[in-house]
């Protein structure tokens, strides 16, 4: 018997212009002790679909199914109070995507671990308390005892998100729903915890639902998958099958478009080299310490972000910098933009220190691209008024000559002329990551910092991002700096790459002699966890 | 979360372009009843206000000794020469009624705006330059909050000597904290936006990133704060009047009126519950209007 | 938390003196106390000699240090029309504003509470439309009208309570509603829009996941977290509670420092302005304080640095 069968589940969300399936017609089964993965992008009603089994979906939504059976017991015939008795946490359990937010910030870690054994009167509190310690020993929580008293804040995302997993295995249920259980967290982290939710698998004979965005991550870790796609499953199968023998469209093009280690790739740009190149910006022994106070009154805390940074940034070239939250990447980047000033160090940009120049004439140099295209362009304006902005506050030309250098960006960018009067609003997120690229490419700067500038967009998108920032540079002779923290995008557009961690750069290299032969211990974690699909055969086959 | 970007191509490549916020503004607008009703309130009560003249069936101010304390048309001795009735002093209530529209409107604009240009000056400052400049006005909002204000406005437009201009400046010195909350909250959100980085990298400067990217942001948010305080610098006005250290006789203020009827209250009441009702009115009108703009431009209307 | 209570009592004895130097510029800077006293009619030689003799023809500094270091003996000078230490005159009217405060803070809790908790639970059902309904004419109504009205009500239509006065416990009941009505908007606002933001966050959807529903689900998960922001928000509206008995106590002829206010104002009592403007703000900040320490004490984010 399974221990899992949904039948042609529908979910529907009553939304202010009329309603929206987010799920329709899905079917899937799950054996015990099995993991499935569910892999789709975001909108797809992956999510919905695990929080209609839970009864977690939100107010305006509403499920149908034909059959909703959990190890035999079908569910849609169990009231809301003797469904929240007897499912979800002794039957099935779920962690969830925010690890800083999932834990109640008010209670200790000891409270929320026991409190539901308890309350259920399964085990007394000393017993449940012996329990919860052994629990988050077992999911590598160091001082399992002293946690059990302190605050979730006091503890860090990946850490959170251990007490999560350990939380749910209080009560032990034959099924863990994981939904995106480690987006928010770094790639070393990620890893660490895709393999501890495995390993438990193995241990208790759980069944495992893997909800992601990424498929290479799922496709590693689960026996079968599933691929959803606008409220459908539109494939399902074998991981193997799923991964090197796609049979839906989606799937196919979903493959093609992620970023791979093991993929071709970029040939080096020429220029660089060339044993004489100029240095477009140069930046020598940063340093750049930030303090902060909790509050008017807190305690000084000091954070070193960089720590005697030097890095050169050569013409036609694209450097990769490459680190998890906390590397001190995206400091490096505002002080290279001018944004921020280091404490100690220098940066030249052709040479000229970066202070001497004029806020115009550093612009014309050098141009930003942010991480999230929700953000990055002012809501009240418009394309017109967005792109231009540059030019007008360098006081260049008139508003008709304005508008062609606008319409020409916008080309550049293939971006459909009719959108030049939109707002952001009316933009999808691919969209407006190619505003920002064209308001960057109006003023023709030298060079182009790129921070995260996919990190925020789904897979698909994001391939055609990375694939024009690579045709403008090929063009028009750009010289890149792309912040990441993908290895697999460093694979893909770099040249070279350095290698940031806790504010200093630890590597750096071309990005073939890096990639291939890592010197450095982190450089080699960061490479080992970054997830790879192993035979290419078929892959060539699909592209 | 952003839901788009579902497709590999569909959503790119679509040729509907959705409404701009200026068109889905306006359809909220006129999908709102509560700002309706709020709306179309303060609309009437301003055309009132401004077409004064022509609609007062009396001057307001003339007395008569012969036709004091009148009940309205529809009381027993009531006349249709003077539907709501007169006052002590025998003048056309109605007329009063209508004429005490302007106070309550001059003053409400004129206070909610002295407390404006305040408490955004000091709320973007703050928010946008941070550091000891936002201690030093955090320290002040701090030392404002814990002034009894109705008791300072009080006493200040007693000692100044009470005229309409005086009342607004007080009321609106004392009313600019919740421009000051909401604008240094706001910008200092808007402030770590990746487009006020764009645009410092493209060299502007800190007026020009003011003006031109945090304002338009903010304007929203004080227009809901504006409505809001008109209907709080109204009532105040009112309570000073009604205290007799506000609008002084024979002006008519509706606050003044109460009192002045307070005396013959129990057996003639209309004195007392009219221009209280026509308070309420005016004041339930820009709050249901603040709270409509505010519904309307909440969050979620910001397409995420 | 004992640096943090410290620090915060600092800030607060800070923003009393400030307050204390504002009240004592705007009074003074607004008008002459002297021609005040005086009356309107009075001769330049008679302003002159009240001016010496009060001491107002020192600079205005040198006054203000005079009357803070008074203050900080407990001498708050002596009223110009009552001719009375100031300090007496307040003692003997505090406990009518206190007990008014008080209740009136107790009316509040009863309805604005229970009201928005009703409504957050359940959103856009007609006990949310009737809260908001509320709320809104609450807001609308002139403080003093409302009071008229229950006076012209239940001193004519109903005499249940009496409408003048402050010699029972009954004489509280009108005043207190009145006076308590004026916070109810407020506090059920964010009673309301608190909860609503707690019931949405992902802890609460993680004790879901734990098989937490109803009446537990609240009790021991959304409760404490929605009451932060409503202590302080109660501590506020305590304090403005003071300011605020201006007008219900004219009313209802309660003779509380409200009433002392009015009376001072209108006989240009400044030194007795002075000092109740002083003491409200001082009730304000020490309220607060009192608001920050149970926060602390009931969040460990603020607790445990």
């Amino acid at each position: 018997m399974s221990l899992l069968d949904i039948q042609n589940l529908d979910v529907t969300l009553a939304l202010p212009n009329g309603p929206l399936k987010a799920v329709r017609d899905v079917t899937l089964t799950l054996e015990p002790g099995e993991s499935l993965g569910i892999v789709g992008e975001s909108g797809s009603g992956k999510s919905m679909t695990a929080l209609a089994l839970m009864r977690l979906l939100p107010r305006s939504a509403t499920c149908e199914a034909k059959a909703l059976r959990f190890d035999g017991q079908e569910l849609r015939d169990l009231s809301d109070p003797a469904f929240a008795r007897q499912i979800p946490g002794p039957r099935i359990g779920m962690i969830f995507q925010e690890p800083m937010t999932s834990l109640n910030p008010v209670y200790t870690i000891g409270r929320q671990m026991t409190e539901a054994t308890v309350a259920r009167g399964l085990l007394s509190e000393a017993e449940a308390r012996r329990k919860a310690i052994d629990l988050l020993d077992r999911v590598g929580i160091p001082d399992p005892e002293g946690r059990m008293s302190q605050f979730p804040h006091q503890m860090s995302g990946g850490q959170r998100q251990r007490v999560m997993i350990a939380m749910t295995l209080m009560l032990d249920p034959e099924l863990l729903i994981a939904d995106e259980p480690t987006t928010a967290l770094d790639v070393t982290v990620q890893a660490q915890i895709l393999d501890l939710l495995d390993d438990l698998r193995r241990e208790r004979g759980m069944g495992l639902i893997l909800i992601s965005h990424d498929l290479a991550v799922v496709a590693e870790r689960t026996d079968r998958v599933a691929v959803m796609y606008l409220g459908e499953m539109v494939e399902q199968g074998t991981a193997q099958d799923v991964l090197y023998r796609p049979q839906h469209d989606y799937t196919k093009a979903l493959l093609a478009a992620i970023p791979r280690l093991d993929g071709p790739a970029r040939v080096p740009a020429q220029v660089a080299a060339a044993p004489e190149v100029e240095k477009v910006i140069s930046a020598t022994n940063l340093c750049r310490e930030f303090h902060s106070r909790k509050g008017l009154f807190g305690p000084k805390k000091t954070v070193r972000a960089l720590d005697d940074v030097s890095l050169e940034l050569r013409r036609g070239e694209t450097l990769a910098v490459i680190g998890e939250s906390g590397s001190g990447k995206s400091t490096l980047a505002r002080i290279l933009l001018g944004l921020d000033l280091p404490d100690a160090g220098d940066v030249r940009m052709l040479g000229r220190p970066v202070l001497d120049l004029p806020g115009a004439e550093r612009a014309s140099l050098v141009q930003p691209v942010f991480q999230d295209p929700y953000t990055s362009l002012n809501p009240r304006r418009r394309l017109s008024e967005i792109i231009a902005r540059p030019l007008v506050l360098r006081g260049e030309g008139d508003s008709a000559s304005r508008l062609a250098a606008v319409k020409d960006a916008m080309e550049k960018v293939r971006l459909p002329d009719r959108l030049i009067h939109a707002y952001p609003s009316q933009l999808s997120g691919g969209q407006r990551q190619r505003v920002a690229i064209a308001r960057a490419l109006i003023t023709e700067p030298e060079a182009l910092i790129c921070d995260e500038p996919t990190s925020a967009l789904d897979v698909s998108v994001q391939a055609q991002i990375l694939e024009l920032l690579d045709d403008l540079r090929a063009k028009m002779g750009l010289t890149c700096l792309i912040i990441t923290h993908d290895m697999a995008v460093v694979h893909e557009t770099a040249d070279r790459v350095a290698v940031m961690y806790q504010g200093r750069v630890v590597e750096e290299g071309s990005a073939r002699d890096v990639l291939g032969n890592p010197s450095n211990d982190y450089t080699a974690r960061l490479l080992a966890a970054a997830p790879r699909f192993g035979a290419t055969q078929e892959m060539e086959a699909v592209q | 979360m952003s839901t788009t970007d579902i497709t590999l191509t569909a959503v790119e490549d679509s040729e509907t372009t959705p409404l701009t916020p200026g068109q889905i503004f306006r359809k909220r607008l006129f999908g709102h009843t509560g700002f309706l009703i709020g709306a179309s309130i303060i609309l009437l009560i301003v055309l009132v206000a401004i077409f004064a003249p022509l609609i007062a069936p009396h001057d307001p101010y003339v007395q008569s000794l012969s036709t004091r304390m009148l009940p309205p048309v529809w009381s027993e001795g009531g006349t249709w020469e003077h539907i709501l009735g007169t006052d002590q002093n025998g003048r056309d209530y109605l007329a009063r009624l209508i004429y005490g529209t302007r106070v309550s409107i001059t003053i409400g604009i004129g206070a909610a705006s002295v407390g404006l240009v305040i408490g955004v000056t000091l709320g973007v400052m703050a928010g946008y330059f941070g550091g000891w400049i936002d201690h030093a006005i955090s320290f002040l909002l701090t030392a404002q909050l814990a002034l009894p204000g109705l008791l300072l406005a009080m006493a200040l437009v007693f000692i100044i000597g009470p005229s309409i201009w005086v009342v607004i400046g007080i009321v609106g010195v004392l009313h600019w904290t919740y421009y000051l909350v909401v604008t240094r909250a706001a910008t200092q959100r808007i402030r770590n936006l990746d487009f006020v980085a764009a645009a410092k990298a493209s060299g502007a400067s800190s007026r020009q990133i003011i003006w031109h990217e945090i304002l338009p942001n903010l304007a929203s948010a004080i227009i809901v704060i504006f409505t809001f305080e008109l209907g709080i610098a109204i009532l105040a006005e009112s309570s000073l009047s009604f205290l007799g250290v506000g609008i002084q006789p024979p002006t008519p203020s509706w606050g003044l009126m109460i009192a002045e009827g307070k005396q013959a209250m129990f057996y003639r009441p209309w004195l007392v519950i009219l221009p209280g009702i026509c308070l309420f009115l005016l004041v339930i009108g820009a709050n249901l209007m603040g709270d409509g703009l505010r519904d309307i431009t909440s969050p979620e209307g910001r397409n995420e | 938390m004992l640096r943090y209570i410290a620090l915060r009592g600092a800030l607060a004895l800070a923003v009393a003196f400030t307050v204390s130097l504002a009240a004592f510029l705007l009074l003074n800077v607004a008008g002459d106390p002297a021609q005040a006293i005086a009356g309107e009619d009075a001769t330049p030689e008679v302003i002159e000699a009240i001016r010496a003799r009060y001491g107002l023809d020192q600079p205005l500094t040198v006054r203000y240090f005079e009357w803070l270091g008074g203050v900080l003996q407990g001498d708050f000078g002596e009223s110009y029309y009552w001719h009375k230490p100031v300090a007496e005159l307040v003692v003997d009217r505090a406990d009518e504003t206190i007990a008014l405060a008080l209740s009136a803070l107790s009316v509040t809790i009863l309805i604005a509470l229970p009201l928005g908790a009703l409504a957050a639970l359940n959103p856009n059902s007609w006990i949310d439309r009737f809260a908001l309904g509320v709320a809104v004419s609450a807001q609308a109504v002139p403080n003093f009208w409302l009071g008229l009205i229950m006076i012209i009500l239940f001193g004519v239509m109903m005499p249940i309570f009496p409408v003048s006065g402050d010699s029972t416990w009954k004489h509280f009941v009108l005043p207190a509603f009145v006076l308590g009505a004026s916070s109810v908007p407020a506090v059920m606002r964010l009673t309301r829009t608190g909860l609503i933001e707690v019931m949405g966050a992902d802890y609460i959807r993680t004790a879901r996941s734990k098989g937490f529903r109803g009446w537990p689900l609240l009790r021991r998960h959304a409760m404490r977290n929605a009451l932060l922001p409503v202590i302080s928000v109660l501590a506020v509206q305590l304090g403005q509670k003071f300011g605020g008995s201006v007008i219900t106590e004219s009313i209802f002829a309660i003779n509380g420092l409200g009433r002392l206010a009015l009376e001072s104002i209108l006989g240009m009592d400044i030194p007795t302005v002075q000092m109740l403007i002083f003491v409200f703000a001082i009730v304000f900040v020490a309220m607060n304080l009192l608001a920050d320490i149970l926060n602390a004490a009931l969040d460990p984010r603020i607790r445990i640095g």
